[in-house]
């Protein structure tokens, strides 16, 4: 953690980004080095305080099975639970079952295809009713339900006959062997069935604005536009509560919700975080805690393979080596990012350090272009069988760092005789078609490519994937590989930890080598929050800082 | 005067009619739509998006659409918005309050001070007072509120520490006097630029009363200066700012999107910034046709608060 308290410092600011950069590295070692999560520090005998939480995006989705955006992850782990729990280490924990199900202990047979699933016998609805099985039942077919507004249904849609054995224990049959699957159910929240079963139409129902779940926290009341206040639940069956309210505070202006943190009205900055441009100040601010953490996203620049520029391999490796990471990096970025081979989060336990760094030489793009055939026209601008190095690259307009990133690589692609135009989009325009749909030619986006920890990433990566060519996924690259094809399906019907990761890690190889992307950085967030808040613990594998507010209390 | 009404009732509807066509067809035609947000996540599929574009009726014909809409709206049904699916109306609802309290407050204090400088203005023209006034609300009006905010939490609330940074109140501190103490900063930055514009008119339209012949008459019946100004200008004066009150009411009821943003503020402004950014379409035109409503309303109680007040109109 790199707690600063010191305001008097006279440093230089390139001096206080390294010592932050090293006190960042350092904080994100610290947590592994205690050996015991933060939040089992002397906390308080019964729920007291409040805490504060700053959101840039306005939490409105208060039904966790209903389309919803990150934000709204902080009130569902709130007054939510899953079957299971991904820790900031990515290891799943028992939230609402007593064990977790595996093929060693049994709850998962050899083939993967029958689960059998026990759950704790003290947990009740914050209505006082008791949590059983027949909860976990209606919410698996209540996602599948084609009237129900579900988001994502990956996963469940596989899941078929669910039987309910006690109010403790049901079993389930799955199409295919799916092992990511534990890993979905890990922001999978459950919800009541006394209460959603007598609504009419589960879309519209009044639980929508008023949930009821079995989380560590009670809804108290919503100020639309404004906040949202929960209250403890003192008869949680978990760790915690041990403060006895917590608000999540809607502040849309990234300067207004710094001006806050820094003013003390808000006590942490979630989701959305302290800009890179306040990272340096932020840590100079008094009785402030900053802490850098690494993040599941990683930044990259996105080449649409069907566009014959980008057919040839090695226009893809000129450009990737005609890229100045560092530059952008301390440049740009305040050095907060870190630099990264891979589309598989820095931390993850499946993550492949091994592969080769991207080295920035200008020459040697040029050279591998010469030797591939691509010969510079009479505009300076290379050609190949008819085919111009030209391109136009895109991303949301309004970002100013991905628009002075896309300039300084405009410049030098063009050192190289490669022509790259800037076309940017409006966000609900970039992200919708354009992007889902490969329209781009080439964009700059900051892809998660796992959900909760897992490493499969068929939906980004697997031919299956391409929508544009009629498939399912979010390939909007138009990757395509036999070898990782198999991978990937492979990688799915595995359950051992150790034989994925072998998979894994030789995906990310061929990955590489393909570069069907070009990996610019993997984010870091800059957490921060008042000094004296204890328990907090920042969980990559998460949406949200307030993944875990259950263990969250203010220092006696 | 009953002919005049219809007239003008038949007029709005048509006006509303119009707007409603217009805003449905330019915000559907928009590309990327409500479920580009969701474009990004790890694990949402195309499918998953169609089967959602379907159950929110967004794959029929655009005029399919908007007749469903239109019809419904006509039995009183606004629709749900699509990021919470709470009702429209109700949707609107919930930050008429927080627009009331901020917009109702800085004009009530524009109104105030901007009349009282308008007239004073007029009845010295050319003084100090006078100079000062105009090049002030020159500056007023040149300067973008945002700036105005940022400023004033920078100096008052950052620096010097006399008021809050933001927000309507402290969470958990819900009396008047935290609403108060939360309301005077971005009350008077908004005001700032009402004040302008209420002075620039008041001024005017004094001077126009100042010339009449009434006046004249006044001064020549011995009446003290004084009298003459409070008795026979100001009323007259304040006659053409009736309009202008019908065309600020729309304001009062739909907020200003950027002092609220720039002050944490959960007013109408910022819900049409975030359904605008999140493709809410129901709640975008639920406060579309609120505005369009509204601004119509404004003016017809202007028209007719002129027709009551000066009998001229009503008879021309």
């Amino acid at each position: 953690m790199t707690e600063r308290t010191n305001s008097k410092s006279n440093y230089s600011r390139r001096d206080a980004l390294r010592m932050l950069a090293i006190g960042g590295a350092a904080g994100l070692i610290a947590p592994n080095l205690l050996g015991k999560p933060a939040f089992a520090q002397n906390p308080p005998a019964s729920p007291t305080g409040r805490v504060v939480v700053g959101f840039s995006q306005e939490p409105t989705v208060f039904n966790p099975l209903m389309p919803h955006t990150e934000c709204d992850d902080a009130v569902h782990f709130s007054v939510f639970d899953a079957l299971v729990r991904m820790d900031p280490k990515g290891v799943l924990q028992p939230n609402l079952v007593v064990e977790v199900p595996s093929q060693k202990n049994g709850g998962i047979s050899e083939d993967g295809l029958v689960w059998r699933i026990r759950l704790r016998d003290d947990v009740r609805w914050h209505d006082g009713q008791p949590f059983t099985a027949e909860d976990v039942k209606f919410t698996l077919e209540l996602i599948t339900n084609p009237k129900f507004r579900a988001w994502r249904t990956a996963g469940h849609s596989l899941v078929r006959d669910i039987k309910v054995v006690s109010p403790t224990e049901l079993t389930w049959r799955m199409e295919e062997a799916f092992a990511p699957y534990l890993s979905f159910l890990a922001e999978t929240f459950m919800v009541p069935k006394h209460i959603l079963e007598k609504e009419a139409d589960p879309n519209a129902a009044a639980f929508n604005q008023a949930p009821v779940g079995t989380g560590a926290f009670k809804w108290a009341q919503r100020i639309a536009g404004d906040h949202i206040e929960l209250v403890a639940n003192t008869d949680y069956a978990g760790e915690g509560p041990y403060l006895e309210r917590l608000v999540f505070k809607y502040i849309p202006d990234m300067t207004v919700l710094y001006t806050q943190f820094k003013s003390g009205d808000i006590d942490l900055v979630d989701q959305a975080f302290i800009t890179a441009d306040n990272y340096a100040e932020a840590g100079t601010l008094p009785d402030r805690v900053v802490m850098l953490e690494r993040g599941a996203s990683v930044e990259s620049i996105y080449l649409n393979l069907e566009k014959p520029q980008f057919k040839d391999p090695a226009v893809r490796q000129a450009l990737y080596a005609a890229i100045d990471r560092k530059a952008i990096l301390e440049g740009l970025y305040y050095g907060v990012h870190n630099p990264t081979e891979t589309f598989m989060p820095q931390n993850s336990y499946y993550y492949n350090p091994n592969l080769p760094a991207q080295e920035f030489n200008i020459e040697r793009a040029s050279q591998i272009l010469d030797e591939a055939g691509w010969v510079p026209g009479s505009d300076g601008i290379r050609v190949k069988d008819g085919v111009r190095l030209s391109f136009a690259n895109s991303t949301t307009s309004g970002n100013h760092l991905r628009e002075q990133t896309q300039q300084f690589l405009q410049q030098t692609f063009a050192e190289i005789g490669v022509e790259m135009t800037i076309s940017n989009l409006p966000a609900a325009v970039m992200w919708g078609d354009f992007w889902l749909k490969s329209q781009f030619e080439s964009a700059i986006s900051g892809v998660t490519n796992v959900i909760a920890g897992d490493p499969d990433a068929t939906n980004r990566l697997h031919t299956k994937a391409i929508v544009a060519k009629g498939g399912k996924g979010s390939n909007t690259g138009q990757y395509s590989n036999p070898e990782v094809d198999a991978l990937l399906d492979k990688g799915t019907r595995t359950f051992d930890r150790e034989e994925r990761r072998a998979i894994y890690l030789r995906v990310q190889e061929i990955v590489r080598q393909d570069l069907p992307f070009l990996p610019l950085f993997a984010y870091a967030n800059v957490f921060g929050r008042k000094a004296g808040l204890e328990g907090f613990e920042a969980n990559s594998n998460t949406r949200v800082a307030s993944w875990h507010a259950a263990g969250w209390h203010w220092k006696a | 005067m009953r002919g005049f009404l219809l007239n003008r009732l038949s007029q709005s509807l048509i006006l509303l009619l119009i707007v409603s066509v217009i805003g449905f067809v330019v915000l559907n035609l928009l590309p990327g739509g409500p479920l580009a947000q969701f474009g990004l996540d790890p694990g949402m599929t195309q499918d998953d998006l169609d089967r959602l574009k379907e159950q929110l009726g967004l794959n029929r014909p655009l005029w399919m659409q908007y007749l469903d809409w239109a019809w419904r709206l006509l039995q009183g049904d606004w629709g749900h918005s699509f990021r919470d699916g709470a009702p429209v109306l109700s949707v609107i609802g919930r930050h008429l309050f927080a627009t009331l309290l901020l917009m109702g407050t800085s004009t009530a204090i524009a109104i105030a001070i901007g009349t009282w400088i308008g007239i004073r203005g007029a009845t010295h023209r050319y003084s100090l007072f006078d100079h000062l006034a105009t090049v002030g609300a020159m500056v007023a009006l040149s300067i973008p509120t945002f700036w105005f905010g940022l400023v004033g939490i920078y100096i008052f609330s950052l620096k010097l520490g006399w008021v809050p940074a933001g927000n309507m109140y402290t969470i958990g501190d819900g009396s008047v006097l935290n609403y108060l103490h939360h309301l005077i900063l971005p009350s008077l930055v908004l005001s700032l630029v009402h004040v302008a514009i209420w002075s620039r008119y008041m001024r005017t339209s004094t001077l126009d009363a100042i010339s009449q012949d009434f006046v004249k008459t006044a001064r020549a019946k011995g009446l003290t200066e004084r009298r003459v100004i409070m008795k026979h200008v100001v009323g007259n004066a304040l006659l053409p700012m009736i309009t202008l009150a019908g065309v600020q009411l729309p304001s009062i009821l739909t907020g200003a999107l950027v002092t609220e943003t720039v002050f944490t503020w959960p007013g109408m402004g910022r819900l049409f910034l975030d359904s605008l950014g999140y493709s809410d379409y129901p709640v975008v035109m639920g406060l579309l046709m609120f505005s369009a409503i509204l601004v119509i309303l404004g003016n017809l109680i202007a028209d007719i608060a002129v027709a009551i007040v000066d009998p001229r109109i009503r008879l021309g």
